[in-house]
């Protein structure tokens, strides 16, 4: 399979940072907690979508990837490709934890329901109204050569018009955010040496 | 049962996350629901938990939800009459 597809922009989280296309663009204050930086950097967007507060810590980070990485974009026909190494395991030791004392269950729903990592997805689609490919896969390390094929075989097969890919890890105040757009226009040669260069800032 | 209600409005702030709304936002018979607060279905879910876990109500009749559920005051109406702690 052969197609000429481009990495057209990108977005790292990670550290109380914010970088869209290596420059910075939102900064909270160092060693701050996930929760705080997160809400602020919400803030810091002007955007009014509640549902934001609702949100698992996983799922804001893609969230808020998303949000910076799409803004100005066009989203007709973007599909959604995510990997991360802990899955919704942040959320799942959180719902453990309300289930462990069987005198005093009260697991909360608002949990429960993001104990699936691709729920970040969805969280995605529905803020900007997608309707379109969208997978999640959890991998040890960032598998930047089935990601490339994947995003490939959505454009080459018509599935989609462009792809927002990428990493998206958070466990327990640890968290890494790596995410690009892959258009069939651009500058930068979507392959595995460029993906993985991504990794590398 | 002003104070209950007062307790509730907190809690329920509390509880669904309701960034950015006080007590004070909260008019004892502002729906919870549709274009009140709008709650939503899991928000829902997490009223029946807090009865449970707050006032010893377990509600196992999910019609009971929508005219409990109406707003607080109809909330604070049940709980005054059926709470076991």
């Amino acid at each position: 399979m052969h197609t000429t597809s481009f990495i057209t922009k990108i977005v790292h989280l990670h550290d109380a940072s914010i970088k869209v296309g290596g420059q910075v663009v939102y900064e909270g204050e160092k060693d701050e907690p996930f929760a705080i930086f997160a809400k602020q950097a919400f803030k810091y967007l002007e955007v009014d979508y509640p549902k934001f507060y609702k949100m698992d810590a996983l799922s804001k980070m893609a969230f808020l990837g998303a949000e910076y990485i799409l803004q100005s974009e066009e989203k007709e026909g973007l599909a959604l490709v995510l990997a991360n190494r802990s899955g919704s395991l942040d959320t799942d030791v959180r719902h453990q934890q309300s289930i462990q004392d069987t005198a005093n269950i009260f697991p909360s729903p608002a949990t429960f329901v993001y104990t699936l990592s691709n729920i970040c997805l969805g969280e995605i689609s529905i803020r900007h109204q997608l309707q379109t490919e969208n997978a999640f896969f959890v991998f040890e390390e960032y598998p930047a050569d089935f990601m490339q094929k994947y995003a490939d075989y959505l454009l080459v097969s018509a599935k989609a018009k462009r792809v927002l890919c990428g990493w998206v890890e958070y466990f327990q105040e640890k968290y890494r955010a790596v995410l690009y757009l892959v258009d069939q226009n651009g500058q930068k040669p979507h392959t595995t040496e460029n993906i993985n260069e991504l990794f590398e800032s | 049962m002003a104070e209950l209600k007062e307790e509730l409005k907190g809690k329920i702030i509390e509880v669904l996350n309701l960034e950015d709304v006080a007590v004070e936002d909260i008019q004892d018979d502002d729906a919870l629901f549709g274009d009140g607060l709008g709650l939503d279905s899991i928000d829902a879910l997490e009223l029946i938990v807090l009865m449970d876990k707050e006032y010893g109500i377990k509600l196992s009749d999910p019609k009971q939800g929508k005219s409990i559920f109406q707003s607080v005051q109809t909330m604070a109406d049940y709980i005054a009459a059926n709470r076991t702690k």
